[in-house]
């Protein structure tokens, strides 16, 4: 079992993202995605700022993966998404149909990621005819279609699985940025709140439960996804990579803690609240299964 | 530009098509269409029947198969398929890679439109399914404002249908998974946003409360009307403010943009609203037949009437409108 560091949901400073792959790259992740998926006007770093991070991460001998922008509107955003597919080095994972038609008429191997909506096993057929690797379960499927997925791929010819195993669920993209919304700003002149809110900003019902994390055009989970106690199951089921998404903090924490398990062949239930895993039994989301393994 | 009409029930299809659709789509009576809901959609006669009345009056039927089948439910949207093609429909409105592949491999001369749920923003998407299983028509996702449309639309290599009126998704279709999060149950896997089944109603000290699922969505003063508990449009807490921190209830209406949609090379218009009543419908189409009529003779001078912007904020969600992702000051 691989673990894997997803691309930063949030949009953190310059100073603070480098710090961060600094500390990371001493992990034992395997597998980094990098890149801005959410929201284009997220400009802190560049597409060289992230290339450089690729190439020290590189140096340090983990597989590195350039993440793709999920909801592409305007032109700016598509030629965006155009130059990170033309790198001509890493391996791109592509959140739109859009990159993956770039990639495949460029004959370029490529990942799935979990905005790629692929629930069925002639779905990832055709991608892996076009080229497709890896693919990224989209998070508001559970194990008992993954199974059922992998058992019916060609066993000579399996691509790789990765699940989204801990962190918020992106669960929606919208053309509003509510972030700016909730500052009473309109999206063109948002004054870049996202900056305020490194976890995202949570949104309560009016009997104060937590239900989603507010994170500019995207909504997250407002409870964070924790399937970490499933990494026995997902082997057996034929899970690849398990994916961590990154927080502002603690995330070297909750990757050693996973990583120690895997290692130790344990399995650890980290039953605490604010924390859900419905989906991957399939259930709603936001329910909390004491896992029985 | 043609007018693309909903319709749930046999009366609101006949509706429809003698107010003057251009063309109707509906679903089949299971989950593999987007608006499964309890005693809504067409099973195997109605639909032959629906055919019938549509071509009759030379009506073209649409039929939407556009949610994404996991194994367990595979053969469902393949019948689905092979059912529609027996019936004779004029196309499919398909959202799966896995079910577009089947459509075309099986049936190459069938005419594939992309479905909203396939959350085609750009002309690179529209490009793919274009190339790989020849979709003749594209309906794009409620998230582009007009100048983004007139982009795609300028590079597409299929024809553009929009969103012209009814309930306004706000999140990019096809790629939202609120409702399964608190319901267990989403458009693309059930075919259903905030399901009935989830819905509870609360009176209590004169405070009307709508739930999903254990999820309190909204309360109402006595003098408030409730309206339909979905997710993205309830009153919650943000920052200690209590609003709707996602969207008011409320509904599209394009009809003040007609001429500009139609300078940008939009094919068709569609209206939303499958699970509305034929009295809905009725309302609705009247009133876009109309619009449309109109400005095909009037062009650009073309501006809505008072009267027809009343009779669809008469039928809209808490009675307003709004432009939607078309104008960027909503988004």
């Amino acid at each position: 079992m691989k673990i894997s560091l997803g691309p930063i949901q949030y949009f953190w400073p310059k100073n603070k993202v480098v710090a961060f792959y600094r500390e990371m790259a001493e992990t034992p992740v395997d597998i980094f995605y990098l890149g801005e998926t959410v929201c284009y006007k997220r400009n802190e770093l560049r597409l060289s700022d992230w290339i450089e991070i690729a190439h020290q991460l590189a140096s340090n001998g983990k597989e590195v993966v350039l993440s793709t922008l999920a909801l592409l509107e305007a032109t700016a955003e598509l030629n965006s998404v155009r130059k990170v597919c033309e790198n001509g080095e890493f391996m791109i994972e592509a959140n739109d149909i859009a990159a993956i038609n770039l990639l495949s008429e460029a004959k370029l191997p490529f990942i799935t990621g979990p905005t790629i909506n692929s629930y069925n096993i002639q779905t990832i057929k055709y991608f892996q005819a076009l080229g497709m690797l890896r693919w990224v379960m989209p998070v508001e499927l559970g194990r008992q279609t993954l199974k059922k997925i992998i058992t019916g791929l060609d066993p000579e010819n399996l691509p790789q699985t990765e699940v989204f195993a801990y962190g918020k669920l992106p669960l929606a993209y919208s053309a509003r940025c509510f972030t700016a919304r909730a500052h009473d700003l309109p999206k063109d002149r948002c004054q870049l709140k996202c900056l305020n809110y490194p976890d995202g900003l949570l949104l309560e019902s009016q009997e104060q439960r937590s239900l989603f994390t507010i994170n500019g055009i995207q909504t997250q989970s407002g409870d964070c996804y924790d399937l970490r106690s499933q990494w026995r199951e997902m082997k057996r089921i034929g899970v690849d990579v398990m994916r961590i998404s990154p927080q502002a903090e603690n995330t070297s924490d909750i990757i050693n803690d996973l990583y120690a398990n895997i290692q130790n062949d344990e399995v650890v239930n980290y039953a605490e609240s604010g924390f859900c895993n419905g989906y991957w039994f399939g259930q709603s989301g936001l329910e909390w299964v004491a896992a029985a393994e | 530009m043609e007018l693309i009409c909903p319709a749930g029930s046999m009366p609101a299809l006949q509706t429809a098509v003698d107010e003057g659709a251009d063309a109707v789509y509906i679903g089949f009576r299971d989950d593999t269409n987007a608006r499964h809901f309890p005693g809504l959609n067409f099973n195997g006669q109605r639909a032959q029947s629906a055919v019938h009345y549509a071509h009759n009056a030379g009506v073209k039927l649409f039929v939407a198969i556009n949610t994404f089948p996991q194994p367990a439910g595979w053969s469902r949207w393949t019948d689905a398929v092979d059912h529609a093609v027996d019936l004779g429909v004029d196309a499919l409105i398909l959202a799966d890679i896995g079910v577009l592949a089947y459509a075309c491999e099986r049936y190459p001369h069938l005419a594939l439109h992309l479905s909203v749920q396939s959350s085609a923003t750009n002309c690179e998407a529209l490009k793919f399914y274009q190339k790989h299983f020849g979709i003749r028509r594209a309906v794009l996702p409620r998230v582009l404002s007009l100048d983004q449309i007139k982009q795609v639309a300028a590079n597409s290599p299929v024809d553009i249908e929009v969103f012209g009126f009814g309930s306004l998704c706000i999140m990019a279709e096809g790629r939202c998974f609120l409702s399964s999060y608190v319901t267990a149950e989403s458009p693309n896997t059930s075919g259903a946003c905030s399901p009935a089944k989830a819905v509870q109603w609360e009176e209590k000290d004169q405070v009307r409360s709508t739930r999903l699922g254990k999820i309190l969505i909204d309360r109402y003063a006595p003098n408030e009307s409730a309206g339909y508990p979905t997710l993205c449009k309830g009153r919650f807490i943000v920052n200690g403010q209590t609003y709707n921190a996602l969207e008011e209830p409320t509904s599209l209406n394009t009809l003040e943009l007609l001429p500009e949609l139609r300078a940008a090379g939009v094919k068709a218009i569609k209206l939303e609203g499958r699970q509305r009543s034929p009295i809905y419908v009725k309302q609705v189409v009247k009133v876009w037949r109309q619009a449309l009529d109109t400005l095909h003779k009037e062009g650009d001078t073309f501006t809505p009437r008072v009267e027809w912007m009343q009779q669809l904020a008469a039928v809209s969600e808490g009675s307003q409108t709004t432009f939607g992702a078309y104008s960027r000051p909503w988004q």
